[in-house]
């Protein structure tokens, strides 16, 4: 076995065209190669499946963990600002709706304190102008009363002066009522 | 060498900009000026397969099991590479990923996405297996596209042993999960009843090709292609000036190979996804 190899181990190294064949049928060569592929082989499993796989398996899930943690905690937010969008949209209604109360009962209150001031403001008028007729009514009064002095006197001049008797107060009097009602 | 001072011209103003632009311009440079020393005396001395041979890594001793060969050197590249990036692209662990942890965890989904969907949510305990499957062939596959690098996925020794371990895992995994039902794999119901004995035998035969067809579809691929790729190189080399037409294929035909190396990876992956879900799920 030796031998051989040794045999054709030289003949491979004095050139192909002495031995013929090609050397991957030199089958002394054989038990070397596989030999080696087999430790070779051994190795690089050992160390895919002992060190590689694992770590980059490792790595692949923390990424994946990483990226739907991401997604999770963006929903989150999206939910929370989703949240605080309608507190905010709520305390604006809210707002608004108070608004709306506070303009109603303010224009309430000015309306109920008008028309009170319109009414008392009505009742002084009243109040002015009953007195004013009052007076008024007093001034026509005093107004006939010095009237019917200043006719009597008067017709007791016009009358004396035409040359006729004094006239006595009684007849005068009588005389100038009767005139002042027609 | 008229090229050669071209190219140390054109360095200059990239050496401004891009310092990787400058670092890959450095060792096409370098890679030139070896070329134009190395001797091609004898004419078309094109030895495409040579990049293939397994050679200890000291001395010229035999190859025994033990021996450390190149194979040894560019699996423990392959290794340290997915080390640097599944345990040291990850080692911020960050919620926002670095570059590299971005690339690593790029792997991972996508690799458990195929175990998922072709498999089915029961074959997630096989998800560290798989994905060791297709790192270990990615790496391998682009390791192999450096110059000068050797790529042991291109040996039908290593696809046959991975072809086998994913056969062998699938077989029992099949019985163990389903007992005999595991046969029914072979016995297709849907089909009429005097045509199944035919079908079966069809399913049998196809069920032990697959470990061949799996592991000869990855390592033909890479040989096929690096063998074109020093064909041309080859061919570059003897040309002498005129080389511009092969090197030209070769760059070409490079970006093809990346592809192929993805694609390959790939497609090893999720031919492992489809035999375990027939496992899981022997039932048509």
């Amino acid at each position: 076995m030796a031998d051989t190899a040794y045999n054709s181990g030289n003949a491979a190294q004095g050139g192909e065209a002495a031995s013929g064949g090609i050397p991957q049928l030199d089958f002394s060569t054989f038990p070397n190669q596989i030999f080696w592929l087999v430790v070779s082989l051994a190795v690089v499993y050992l160390v895919l499946s002992r060190v590689a796989l694992p770590r980059i398996a490792a790595v692949l899930a923390d990424r994946q963990g990483a990226i739907s943690k991401d997604i999770a905690a963006a929903e989150e937010l999206k939910a929370k600002a989703l949240a605080a969008e309608e507190a905010y949209n709520q305390a604006l209604a809210d707002a608004r709706a108070q608004a709306q109360d506070i303009i109603a009962q303010t224009r309430g209150e000015i309306a109920a304190e008008l028309a009170d001031a319109t009414a008392k403001a009505d009742a002084q008028i009243a109040a002015k102008a009953k007195e004013s007729e009052a007076r008024i009514a007093e001034i026509r009064a005093g107004a006939v009363k010095n009237i019917e002095a200043v006719a009597k006197d008067a017709t007791a001049e016009l009358v004396t002066a035409l040359g006729g008797p004094k006239p006595d107060a009684k007849t005068l009097k009588a005389a100038i009522a009767e005139r002042m009602k027609g | 060498m008229a090229s050669d001072v071209a190219n140390s011209d054109q360095n200059k103003p990239a050496s401004k900009g891009k310092p990787i632009a400058f670092v890959l311009l450095a060792i096409a440079a370098v890679l030139f000026i070896l070329g134009l020393l190395d001797d091609y005396e004898g004419g078309f001395a094109i030895h495409p397969m040579d990049q293939f041979i397994v050679s200890p890594l000291f001395g010229d001793g035999p190859v025994h099991w033990y021996t450390p060969t190149n194979v040894t050197m560019w699996m423990a590249l392959c290794i340290l590479s997915i080390v640097a990036l599944m345990v040291m692209g990850t080692g911020g662990r960050a919620i926002v990923p670095s570059r590299g942890q971005s690339i690593a965890e790029l792997v991972y989904g996508f690799v458990r996405k195929m175990v998922e969907d072709v498999a089915g949510k029961d074959a997630l305990p096989f998800f560290p297996y798989v994905l060791a499957l297709f790192m270990f062939i990615l790496f391998s596959n682009l390791l192999g596209l450096i110059p000068m690098s050797f790529t042991t996925t291109s040996h039908i020794a290593v696809t046959a042993i991975l072809a086998a371990a994913v056969f062998l895992t699938v077989t029992v995994v099949g019985f163990v999960k389903n007992g005999t039902a595991f046969l029914g794999l072979f016995w297709v119901t849907s089909a009429p009843l005097a045509l199944r004995p035919v079908l079966a035998v069809i399913e049998l035969i196809s069920y032990f090709v697959r470990p061949v067809s799996h592991s000869i579809r990855l390592a033909g691929n890479l040989m096929a292609g690096h063998a074109v790729l020093k064909v041309f190189a080859g061919f570059a080399g003897a040309m002498g000036a005129a080389a511009f037409a092969p090197i030209f294929g070769v760059v070409a035909i490079y970006g093809l190979e990346v592809l192929v190396s993805v694609i390959q990876a790939y497609v090893f992956t999720i031919l492992t996804c489809v035999y375990l879900k027939d496992a899981l799920h022997p039932h048509h």
